[in-house]
């Protein structure tokens, strides 16, 4: 079947087989952030957005996002890299295997709920599994970045 | 110091959070060949015929190997230093199967759709055999698991195939039924421990091809590339010198990366079809076909007067390896090694171990090498001994913990010289509030909230036998370039070397770019296990710096028209200490590419004949909710003494990471096999990893001492910080619901049962 994708802001249009998942198509067109953790929508690791929702993309068949606009790391550099770093400030991000899907699901957090708080934060995050860092460094990240974003909002020293 | 203690990013940091492709499979190049295994359902089993005829016609498919088709020469996968401890018990197929996922044939195509279309009809028969599921009843079971004539053991580890036994031991200092005998307290457990899985984020992996010298190339996750160039030349039969191993980014290791998991087969079809071919284990493979910690049932007996003086510790371990020895024989020491030298004065102690083989998945090397599984129990058992003699089980750690300077007779007669782990038990108690927590607190409503303590060790690296290397170059930048083959699985190693050797070079770490782990091209290194890295490769980093530093000098000598004794090496140059003049580093480098015969590169190995331990001390604090057995963990505090820290923020995370994981060792991670001998908890649906909501709050620090042998005074971290949760955790539920739960996990179902049978009672 044909399907147009907007992956990453360029449109494509591919023949594909109805039962591929939108995992092997967005890594077929070298979106290797996208991991694969397990194959049972446990581990978070292959979190896509599709317009602007987080989606597991082991979970969705390709065909699924046929007219709609798909959105991995690899569009999202400049977050990535801002957020991310204040996840590095703290070695949290360790193996790094399943830091794309977790900065993915915690950027969309961030667009959802600007000023999330500790609790709000696990919450949201909870399907993002991490065997590494155990998860505490990455908590004193996202605060770290949280805080920063909320001092250049007000326009306070950094 | 200037860059050794600082808490330095990670070199690699930025590609992983922004998600570059440096992984195994991100980085194949072209078509591969998808390689995947047909495994037996059976638990015992023997291989009467496999069809192939049919699944050969299924378009796309390249090749079909039995057990036929193989070398017929037995290999361990253990990834250990030659002569293996570990038996040679393995065929990469084998007509014999020994568990529910032992393989029975590989099968080449081009894509994964033909791949598995092929292992639907391959057609197999086989004459299915009474099987040892029950690790207590495996020795001298008139089952076998491995019968045949050709098994072999390398090493006097007291295995014997025609007993099951894949190893067995005993070691003793005084007479310690005697001095059990003078004691006015003896307690006695028996402690079941379950084969947790490492879990690791990327699952086992592997890229093959052959390069431009006809040689196979092999791009594999795993932490010992030269072990699995050993390993795949026994296996398959071939040449070392055909082969090449390296490794990319890691997904995480544990130590399951410390075994050749998927290696061998793609190895296999490359050398035989010499086409690129890659394995990618699917998490059902990893959680079933994998190298799981070593399930262990540890026997102890601790003896004290009522002054609360511990006198004897009596150790025995039954582990089972499963189908294969992959670290069998090498596990089961840790129980007693490294759990008995926490008590400091013993009159006597006694260490005693069999491994048998049983009809499971085989077991492997996780975090903690059986000194996770020998600490629950022995800690345990010293918490017990507190309550039965009134005394609190810190002030009874206190009194009887092994101190700096002190001998450890069960540590294999090693000197303490750097041990602050009293500091770590005075700072954690306050951390948790001891004193004002035990042992605990109804808080009506159901629920009580209670403490928990337990004390921790491990290695750093294996003494007289891990080798690390590292090889350092100046380029003409005036930069340097660090090769090394440890291998970094996320552990951060590859920034932690490049500190130290900034730290000798006088240099920033941007000036040190880190490469490896190559077989051709890095230095020999066993490999990142046995929490060997910071202290043995730290060590050979500090040497090769300390070498290059005299070549620098010598060439500047030249330049300069001097002798080296006349010349200081510092702040990137090389100056004459007399009248000033001075070259720099860069001066020096392009001098070495002129008409010179000093090579500016240096290259030292390290090994040492100790094994210096890290300590720590672990203190939890629970909710436990009597209706339901659910454990909430509200506190866990953890003081570790790796002497010198390195890098602040990546020790903290190797203790946090550990902590969570130990965490879930202590109450979830659960492996259940039917009667049949089938894993249930096949899937992180079943397999329960803690998750950002199940670990509470962390809160770690540092009581460093000195370890003289270390570089810059550093043992080891990545293993220890596994060892106390379960043991401290059982502690806080004893102390909230008065049961000592002796088995692994405590799930709130056996909370919830074990208090209703209580109220029976």
């Amino acid at each position: 079947m044909k399907i147009t994708v907007m992956l990453n802001g360029k449109k494509i249009e591919e023949e594909i087989s109805p039962d591929m998942l939108l995992i092997d198509f967005v890594r077929g067109h070298g979106c290797f952030s996208v991991k694969r953790g397990c194959e049972t929508s446990n581990c978070g690791l292959c979190t896509v957005f599709m317009d602007d929702m987080p989606v597991l993309s082991c979970s969705v068949l390709a065909a699924r996002a046929s007219g709609r606009r798909v959105e991995t790391l690899e569009g999202l550099q400049e977050e990535a890299e801002e957020f991310g770093s204040f996840i590095a400030d703290q070695g949290a991000e360790q193996c790094g295997f399943c830091n794309p899907g977790m900065i993915m699901n915690a950027i969309a957090l961030f667009r959802e709920n600007p000023d999330p708080s500790d609790e709000e934060i696990k919450e949201y995050l909870a399907g993002n599994l991490c065997r590494c860092s155990g998860y505490e460094g990455q908590l004193r990240g996202i605060r770290e970045f949280l805080e920063y974003r909320r001092s250049k909002r007000t326009g306070g020293a950094i | 110091m200037r860059i050794v203690g600082q808490p330095v990013q990670k070199k690699d940091a930025m590609s992983l959070v922004t998600g570059k492709p440096v992984f195994t499979e991100d980085l194949q190049t072209g078509d591969c060949l998808v390689v995947k295994v047909l495994r037996s359902p059976h638990a015992n089993a023997w291989v009467r015929s496999v069809r192939t005829d049919a699944a050969k016609k299924v378009s796309g498919i390249e090749a079909i190997y039995t057990w036929e088709d193989v070398p017929d020469k037995r290999f361990t996968m253990a990834g250990q230093t030659y002569p293996e401890p570990s038996p040679y018990d393995r065929l990469i197929l084998d007509r014999h199967v020994r568990y529910v996922g032992d393989p029975v044939a590989i099968v080449a195509g081009g894509n994964e759709a033909c791949v598995d279309r092929a292992l639907r009809i391959l057609k197999v028969e086989y004459e299915v055999l009474p099987a040892v599921l029950d690790f207590r009843s495996a020795k001298d079971n008139e089952v076998l698991v491995h019968p045949e004539e050709n098994w072999r053991a390398l090493c006097p580890v007291g295995a014997d195939n025609k007993r099951n036994l894949c190893a067995c031991g005993e070691s003793h200092e005084g007479d310690v039924d005697e001095v059990l005998k003078e004691c006015d307290v003896v307690v006695e457990g028996t402690y079941h421990t379950r084969a947790n899985q490492q879990a690791m984020m990327e699952t086992f992996r592997t890229v093959c091809y052959m390069d431009t010298y006809g040689r196979l190339n092999v791009l594999s996750s795993t932490q010992i590339v030269f072990h699995v160039r050993r390993i795949l030349s026994n296996a398959l039969d071939i040449p070392k010198s055909k082969i090449r191993v390296f490794k990319p980014r890691i997904g995480g290791g544990f130590g399951a990366k410390q075994t050749v998991v998927a290696e061998i087969f793609p190895a296999f079809v490359t050398w035989m079809t010499g086409k690129p071919s890659k394995m990618i284990f699917t998490r059902e493979e990893s959680q079933t076909a994998s190298t799981p910690r070593h399930e262990m049932q540890v026997s102890v007996r601790v003896g004290a007067m009522k002054n609360g003086r511990i006198r004897a510790i009596d150790v025995h371990t039954l582990s089972n390896t499963g189908a294969y020895g992959e670290h069998g024989p090498t596990t089961v020491g840790l129980s007693g090694h490294k759990s008995i030298p926490l008590y400091g004065s013993l009159d006597a102690h006694r260490f005693s171990y069999e491994v048998v083989y049983t009809n499971v998945m085989s077991a492997g090397a996780y975090r903690g090498y059986g000194a996770t599984q020998g600490i629950f129990a022995v800690e345990s058992a010293v918490n017990e001994l507190a309550g039965k003699l009134h005394m609190d089980p810190v002030a009874l750690r206190d009194l009887n913990m092994v101190r700096e300077g002190q001998i450890m007779p069960a540590y294999y007669g090693e000197q303490s010289n750097s041990c602050a782990l009293n500091r770590c038990l005075a700072k954690a108690a306050d951390m948790i509030g001891w004193k004002e927590k035990y042992p605990c607190r109804d808080m009506g409503n159901n629920k009580v909230r209670s403490v928990g303590v337990a004390m921790g060790m491990q290695g750093s690296g294996i003494s007289g036998v891990d080798v690390g290397s590292a090889a350092i170059k100046l380029n003409e930048d005036g930069s340097y370039t660090l090769s090394i083959a440890a291998a970094d699985m996320g552990t951060g190693c590859d920034t932690i070397l490049a500190q130290m050797a900034a730290e000798c070079m006088e240099c920033s770490v941007d000036e040190i770019t880190v490469t490896g782990a190559d077989t051709d091209t890095s230095p020999y290194d066993s490999g990142s296990y046995a929490s060997s890295t910071t202290y043995i490769t730290g060590r050979a980093v500090e040497k090769a710096c300390r070498k290059l530093q005299q070549r620098i000098l010598e060439e500047g000598a030249r330049m300069l028209e001097c002798s080296t004794e006349e010349l200081e090496f510092g702040g990137g140059r090389v100056k004459h200490l007399g009248d000033g003049r001075e070259v720099t580093l860069e001066q020096v480098a392009f001098s070495s590419m002129c008409g010179s015969s000093t090579a500016l590169q240096a290259v030292e190995s390290n090994s040492s004949p100790v094994s210096p331990p890290p300590f720590m001390a672990g203190m939890v604090e629970i909710e436990l909710d009597k209706e339901t057995g659910h454990v909430e963990i509200l506190d866990y505090a953890a003081v570790v003494d790796c002497g010198t820290v390195v890098n602040p923020n990546l020790a903290r995370v190797q203790v946090e990471g550990g902590l969570v994981q130990g965490i879930g060792m202590a109450l979830y991670e659960n492996i259940q096999y039917t009667e049949k001998g089938q894993l249930l908890n096949n899937s992180f649906m079943q397999y329960k990893v803690p998750t950002r909501l199940d670990m509470g709050k962390l809160r770690v620090e540092f009581e460093s001492s000195y370890e003289p042998t270390g570089p810059f005074g550093a043992k080891s971290i990545g293993e220890i910080v596994i060892n106390t949760p379960s043991p401290a955790l059982a502690h806080a539920i004893a102390n909230a619901t008065g049961i000592w739960f002796k088995e692994l996990p405590i799930t709130s179902e056996k909370i919830a049962m074990g208090l209703l049978e209580k109220e029976r009672k």
